[in-house]
């Protein structure tokens, strides 16, 4: 029977202690006298987030079809068991062998989201690896970052000994196989990185040097060894039918945010909204094989046992046969009381058609997201839903029964005036009024819309990277004038008015676009307590705020200043097959309000045609 | 027709809660391919239900479930299946037809068995064992005991139907269900209470080991292990 690294004390005193048990169906054991590679992939928050992502249930499938390799999973420490662990020095450890990470070969870390950086270093710290990158040594796992927030690591690379740039799917097996050599030669740490920064995809930060200009900008970003690259070039999987993905994925005891068997059925977007980092990142837009798809969906939920599958893209209704897809669920789900779940639907006949069939009517909701409220600012935006496109969709919707909607906007976009603000509420208002065209007796009750607001941070890769953002001040005076527009509504008793945070808003903006210097003050607000930043009752904006004034770092300078269209950017070393000149051409279209076609109505020149696959060839085979 | 599985809960599983070892069965028995029925109505679920719930931290080779089937496989093969899809720490032992009109198993439970250990760590006074007999041989136990109506005293003696030491480990057999429910480390706190040590529930490892139905009358108890109300599929 498996030992665990814990007590029955301590288990017995935490909130879940079943997120530190590990042995959950479909876990990997391995002897590890057979292994050659120990590698710990890390999600860096809960379990209950962590074991909800696709992206690790890959790799841990992939790189456990090695017998040579074992990899394993570990997840932040919740508040409560990190106390237990500080207190009592114990060593953070992997789920499946229960053994500390410090002796493992590889730390692997997806870095999905900016407001992880504090955990990151609360996992390093609780696993008793150094912190800094410089300070380990041979006796320290490698640090590897990937996912979306690898494509500006330099806020990171500090704490990083490699980032891997792009589709883990690729060259990892690659990167471990040179390992394997470097281990038996006996060469240094650093041997190993010079080496490593010759895989395709892999950026070691430490061979790169930034200089700065007196304004504070980068004046040049440049290898210090002849090893590392210039560019470092994205890594893509050109077909994604005939590649890895889990037949038997790891199912947690407890409930996870995502609790149901995952089917990926395509990775990238045709639609190219221009505030939208995923958009571009992971272009050209691939679609996975039908007959395939049919076979893991079958296959995956037998094997796991879910009562549930959902399907997972940007932009589930651009999958060209999704119609047959869903029919194939419907017949294989139905008999068995299995729900499917249609997330990122466009609204229309076929789809209402569908969620009838999957869903109750009555308890579900309608969800648009318009982004923004007036069909000028959608244009900016480069998003290709319309007024009319909406109100039909929810027409023919409540005429089905539906009451409820929920509509998705953003704030502070770039050339937002107030009239923008203002349309949010009058689109709430025109969907409330369409719900009352429907006759009384056919209707489901009183409609409730609910509105959400997020607020708009400019990512790297996207055309809006050199847009400025708003000030908190200015965040809090856009929602006061949405939420006071709703009230002004005819039936604003139907309308529910939510808004995001501003200050944690501010604090992703100056991680997304931030540069190395930028490195200290994450190390320095985790030393003052910062931890679990994406869980608002744990964020300490007055901590983050002090570790910026302390470091010496100006956070307008990183968020509201206005970039220069030649302005070095500390990601522009990064390729990711999208061109600096198309995403500048965008930046220009939006400011005139000029909407891009997207790649299936006709090819933009985005760059992304040289991965030679995807929708950029569809029509060539 | 309706199946009663029992099956043991052990190892790490002891830190699932029971709530979320509902949701665990559910998916073995999908993984397993047993046609379960479910109820009607737009969010279907399962027909199912446990006899007793254990409590977290606690380990078990008597646990119960009883299920509804359209049809069922054989014993032998429904055992088969079944673990070969389950994790270590769960095992289905029986799985067995009852017979039409049944109570389940829920509405039935009267007592239930206990292996209860000390942890090696845990310093005991001498001679507890006979320290423990002395406690049993009084003719009431009155313990203060948390009810909806607020504290309330109540004798637990008539509860404890057996309570005896054998090589450091103490066997109880205790009233359970939905009359009385006397959990064994609620008699531990009792017992330590009165013999003047602290038995805090982390000191004490306790294995549950059977659950029974009482078949007797209303004076004399005739206690059947639940699994015995239902026979093997051939």
């Amino acid at each position: 029977m498996r030992k665990l690294a814990l007590s029955d004390e301590i288990l017995m005193s935490v909130e879940k202690p079943a997120r530190y048990i590990g042995g959950e169906v479909n876990a990997v054991m391995k002897d590890k006298k057979q292994i050659d590679i120990r590698f710990a992939m890390c999600f860096p928050d809960v379990y209950e987030i962590g074991m909800s992502h696709l992206g690790i249930q890959i790799l841990y499938d992939m790189f456990n079809r090695r017998e040579d390799i074992w990899c394993e999973r570990v997840y932040s420490p919740w508040i409560d068991m990190d106390k237990v662990l500080r207190e009592q020095r114990i060593p953070l450890f992997a789920l499946e062998s229960q053994e500390p990470i410090k002796d493992f070969d590889f730390l692997g870390i997806t870095i999905q989201y900016e407001m992880c950086y504090t955990n990151i270093l609360q996992v390093l710290d609780l696993a008793q690896i150094p912190l800094e990158a410089a300070k380990r040594t041979k006796e320290h796992p490698f640090v590897i970052g990937g996912g979306p927030c690898a494509y500006n690591p330099e806020p990171l690379a500090d704490f990083f000994d490699l980032f891997y740039i792009g589709e883990g799917e690729t060259q990892y097996f690659h990167l471990m196989d040179l390992y394997k050599e470097w281990k038996r030669s006996g060469g240094t740490r650093e041997d190993f990185l010079k080496q490593a920064a010759q895989v395709p995809g892999i950026y070691v930060p430490s061979l790169y040097e930034v200089h700065y200009k007196e304004d504070g900008t980068i004046a040049s970003m440049m290898p210090v060894c002849p090893e590392a690259p210039e560019k470092v070039h994205k890594q893509v999987v050109v077909d994604v039918t005939d590649t890895f993905y889990p037949k038997k994925p790891v199912v947690p005891f407890i409930k996870a945010t995502q609790d149901r068997v995952v089917l990926e059925i395509q990775r990238g977007c045709i639609r190219g909204c221009r505030f939208c980092q995923a958009g571009m990142l992971y272009r050209p837009a691939r679609e996975r094989d039908l007959e395939m798809l049919k076979e893991y969906a079958s296959e995956m939920l037998k094997n796991t046992g879910y009562e549930e599958i959902s399907l997972s893209s940007l932009s589930s209704s651009d999958y060209t046969k999704l119609e047959e897809l869903v029919n194939f669920l419907i017949e294989e789900c139905s008999p068995k009381k299995i729900n499917i779940s249609l997330p990122s639907l466009r609204i229309d006949a076929f789809s209402l058609d569908v969620m009838g069939k999957v869903q109750d009517v009555k308890k579900s909701s309608l969800t648009f997201a318009p982004e923004a409220g007036t069909q000028r600012l959608r244009d900016v935006i480069n998003k290709g839903l319309t007024e009319e496109v909406i109100l039909n969709g929810a027409g023919q919707a409540f005429e089905g029964g539906w009451s409820r909607v929920k509509l998705y906007f953003m704030l502070g976009l770039p050339t937002e005036e107030e009239e923008d603000m203002k349309g949010i509420a009058a689109l709430a208002e025109k969907i409330a009024e369409r719900y009352y065209e429907v006759p009384k007796d056919q209707r489901n009750g009183k409609c409730q819309i609910v509105v959400s607001t997020s607020f708009f941070v400019p990512k790297p890769f996207t055309p809006f990277q050199w847009a400025p953002m708003c000030t908190k001040e200015e965040f809090l005076h856009r929602a006061y004038v949405v939420n006071h527009e709703i009230k002004e509504q005819k039936n604003k008793k139907s309308i529910k008015y939510n808004w995001h945070e501003a200050d944690v808003t501010v604090l992703e903006g100056i991680l997304a676009r931030g540069d190395r210097r930028i490195g200290s003050a994450v190390r320095k607000a985790y030393e003052k307590g910062c931890l679990f930043d994406s869980w608002s009752e744990y964020f300490r904006n007055e901590l983050w705020q002090e570790a910026f004034a302390q470091c010496g770092i100006d956070v307008d300078f990183y968020t509201a200043r206005v970039r220069a269209k030649d302005e070095v950017f500390p990601w522009d070393f990064i390729d990711i097959g999208v061109s600096r000149a198309f995403l500048e051409r965008e930046w220009d279209h939006a400011l005139h309000g000029n909407v891009t076609k997207n790649c299936r109505q006709g090819c933009s020149g985005c760059g992304a045609a040289v991965y030679k696959g995807g929708v950029c060839h569809e029509h060539q085979n | 027709m309706n199946i009663r599985i029992k099956f043991c809960k052990t190892g790490s599983l002891r830190f699932i809660s029971h709530l979320d070892l509902m949701r665990y069965f559910q998916k073995v028995l999908r993984r397993a391919e047993i046609d379960i029925c479910y109820s009607e109505g737009f969010s279907p679920h399962m027909i199912m239900s446990f006899a007793s719930p254990l409590s977290l931290g606690l380990t078990s080779r008597g646990e119960y479930v009883d299920i509804r089937v359209h049809k069922a496989p054989s014993s032998a093969e429904a055992l088969e299946r079944m673990n070969a899809v389950t994790v270590e720490g769960m095992e289905v032992l029986r799985f067995r037809r009852l017979p039409e009109q049944s109570k389940n198993a829920m509405s039935i439970v009267a007592a239930a068995d206990y292996e209860v250990r000390f942890r090696e760590e845990q310093k005991l006074p001498k001679e507890w064992a006979e320290k423990l007999a002395k406690y049993l041989e009084q003719p009431a136990i009155c313990i203060q005991k948390e009810t909806k109506k607020g504290k309330q005293e109540v004798d637990i003696r008539p509860w404890i139907y057996a309570c005896s030491v054998r090589e450091g480990v103490i066997d109880m057999q205790l009233s359970a269900g939905s009359v009385h429910n006397l959990k064994p480390e609620l008699l531990m706190q009792s017992f330590g209470e009165w013999a003047g040590f602290a038995v805090p529930a982390s000191a004490l490892l306790i294995h549950r080991t059977e659950l029974y139905a009482d078949l007797g009358t209303e004076t004399e108890r005739k206690l059947v292990p639940l699994e015995e109300l239902g026979e093997d599929i051939g």
